[in-house]
């Protein structure tokens, strides 16, 4: 059940996927694109928008949008012929990013035992230590999407050298805050974890304050740039739930 | 309304579940709750109350708590070693509650997590929508010795019940619908997948739990670049190493590990409630036979009461006797009045 439902199988061709009994997928694209990107953010918008019968919750991921619903009260292929009309009604592709955007200027440690892993993965990436850092806080990245954790984003596009894989064995736990890099993306961890990710940087932000007004710190959208900072600088830093970032409105 | 139970001692993964918080998943926050939904419905079934109560969840090891004020209590999930002043309780079953009774709950018989539900509910602490402790998010904390939990006004209903329940508690075989990445494993490896018997792992929790695999590991060609993407509890995750992990409720939002199946969302409890050790299989259905199987267990949800039945005590091991005739008596002369007191009224 769970194959493409069309044979449209190339690149920028939506497909829709189940997702266990209560799941459905919209996808945009099988690699990292920003125009898919900002198809499945600007889908789900719509999906919101349209408040069908059953659909009880959306959320966008890298490439595609997800619908969970009730399976009891759902027709699947009525839903499905729905998602397609959606679809059809314009060029997803083509969408703008979402409203209210912010640039964040994130103060993070490279390397050090605060982020032990830079070397092994700069060192991946075909650089020394210092070219990795540089490359690193040289791009503006953008919040692709917000997910695995509460109000954890997913950060790229970086350059071309830092396609390299996930580890295969896990990081037993990396600190809440940890700047970790893997498939030409960073994630910037909001609680303490086990993952394959390597830990490049860290830093003091707060991403998910659950007895805050607003406890989720970045939306998808929003734009990212680190700037290194030292380890005493960090510390005096870790009183601001913010860590020391910055935040300006950029449209 | 204060009142409620003190802890004198708890498990260490002792904690307030409801239904969890569904409606963050963009803000990657998963729904998380009682690791075995099901409990919460046999518990409100027995106490005669709504089912999105919030109840005491006790992973693996209960605790001591002392009723502040005159209870009821209902026992659900995997059972546990239990007595009320020292006086055994039998499990799947609502009782009375006394205030100044020490109700000691100890480790799991079989299964992982058990439940005490309190007539009226505990009143817990709503954060984003729900009283549910998450603690891989940070939402609330673990129950601790000195803790006072503070229970709702008990509108009355019945205790000496019993709910007689099918095992879920030793581990069985569970069905799994495909999912994102089903299509990227090979047949054969996807036939060996539902053809091995699993032993899960020590290492495990609220998250998801390891499954040993008595063979290799299962892998798909491309397995460690396949883009971040939606999880749902249930989903079976193979990680690099070719191990399986079943997601649970307080899983992550996303992740990129490929996923083989996903378990069926009534299924689900025989994972979560699996003891190390337990052997699991799993088999393939359709979407249509998934959802077919949703259907009836939600029709078997809300049809719980009628498989209620009166707790069946030997006299000899009821101290108060004479007491529970006496109320017995008084329930029976008030039939006439309606449902006013009925807190007391009791079966046997």
């Amino acid at each position: 059940m769970t194959q493409p439902v069309s044979d449209e199988r190339q690149t920028n061709t939506p497909v829709i996927c189940t997702a266990g009994v209560d799941g459905v997928v919209v996808r945009f694209a099988d690699t990292l694109s920003e125009a898919a990107n900002r198809a499945a953010l600007a889908f789900r918008a719509a999906v919101e928008a349209a408040q069908w019968d059953g659909v009880q919750e959306t959320s966008s991921s890298l490439v595609s949008t997800f619908l969970r619903v009730d399976p009891l009260v759902v027709d699947h292929d009525l839903l499905v012929n729905d998602l397609r009309t959606l679809l059809n009604s314009r060029d997803w592709y083509a969408a703008g990013l979402p409203e209210g955007r912010r640039l964040w200027r994130i103060p993070a440690v490279f390397g050090t035992d605060l982020a032990p892993q830079l070397a092994q993965a700069a060192a991946q990436a075909g650089m020394s230590e210092d070219e990795g850092v540089a490359s690193l806080t040289a791009t503006r990245l953008r919040v692709q999407t917000i997910g695995f954790a509460p109000g954890q984003p997913y950060l790229g596009t970086l350059p071309d050298a830092w396609d390299i894989p996930r580890q295969s064995q896990l990081t037993a736990r990396v600190p809440e805050g940890a700047l970790a890099v893997a498939i030409r993306q960073l994630v910037l961890f909001s609680v303490p974890t086990p993952t394959g990710w390597q830990h490049v940087g860290q830093t003091a932000m707060r991403l998910f304050q659950p007895e805050a007004p607003d406890p989720f710190l970045l939306r998808a959208g929003d734009e990212v740039q680190f700037t290194p900072t030292t380890p005493e600088k960090l510390h005096r830093m870790r009183r601001d739930p913010k860590g020391g970032a910055t935040v300006t409105v950029i449209g | 309304m204060s009142e409620g139970i003190k802890v004198l001692s708890a498990g260490p993964g002792v904690t307030l579940q409801d239904r969890g918080r569904p409606g963050w998943l963009n803000a990657g926050l998963s729904r998380g709750g009682a690791a075995d939904p099901q409990a919460l419905s046999e518990g409100a079934a027995l106490l005669g109350h709504s089912d999105d109560l919030p109840a005491l969840e006790m992973a693996g090891m209960g605790g001591a708590f002392v009723a502040q004020t005159d209870l009821r209590l209902a026992l659900t999930g995997a059972p546990m070693q239990v007595t009320l002043d020292g006086e055994r309780l039998a499990w799947n079953a609502s009782h009375h509650w006394p205030a100044g009774a020490r109700l000691s709950v100890g480790g799991t018989v079989s299964g992982g997590y058990g439940y005490l539900h309190v007539g009226g509910g505990f009143m817990g602490h709503a954060q984003l929508g729900a009283c549910s402790a998450h603690l891989s998010a940070g939402i609330g904390r673990a129950v601790q010795a000195g803790d006072v939990l503070a229970v709702r006004r008990d509108l009355g209903g019945p205790v000496g019940l019993a709910l007689p329940v099918d095992d879920r508690f030793n581990g069985g075989s569970v069905r799994i619908v495909e999912s994102l990445q089903t299509h990227l494993f090979a047949q054969n490896e996807r036939e060996r997948f539902t053809t091995t018997t699993f032993r899960r792992d020590t290492r495990g929790n609220r998250m998801g739990l390891r499954l040993v695999p008595p063979e290799g590991g299962f892998h798909i060609d491309s397995g460690r670049t396949i883009l971040s993407e939606v999880i749902v509890p249930g989903d079976i995750q193979i990680t690099g190493d070719g191990t399986p992990f079943v997601l649970l409720c307080e899983c992550q939002t996303t992740g990129g590990y490929p996923r083989i199946g996903t378990v069926l969302p009534c299924d689900l409890p025989i994972v979560a409630q699996a003891p190390a050790g337990a052997p699991l299989r799993f088999r393939f259905v359709e979407l249509d036979e998934a959802t077919a199987a949703e259907r009836k267990a939600a029709s078997a949800r809300q049809t719980l009461v009628k498989r209620l039945r009166p707790l069946i005590r030997d006299p000899h091991t009821i101290p108060d006797l004479l007491s529970y005739q006496l109320i017995s008596g008084v329930t029976a002369g008030d039939d006439d009045t309606g449902e006013k007191e009925d807190k007391d009224g009791t079966v046997n």
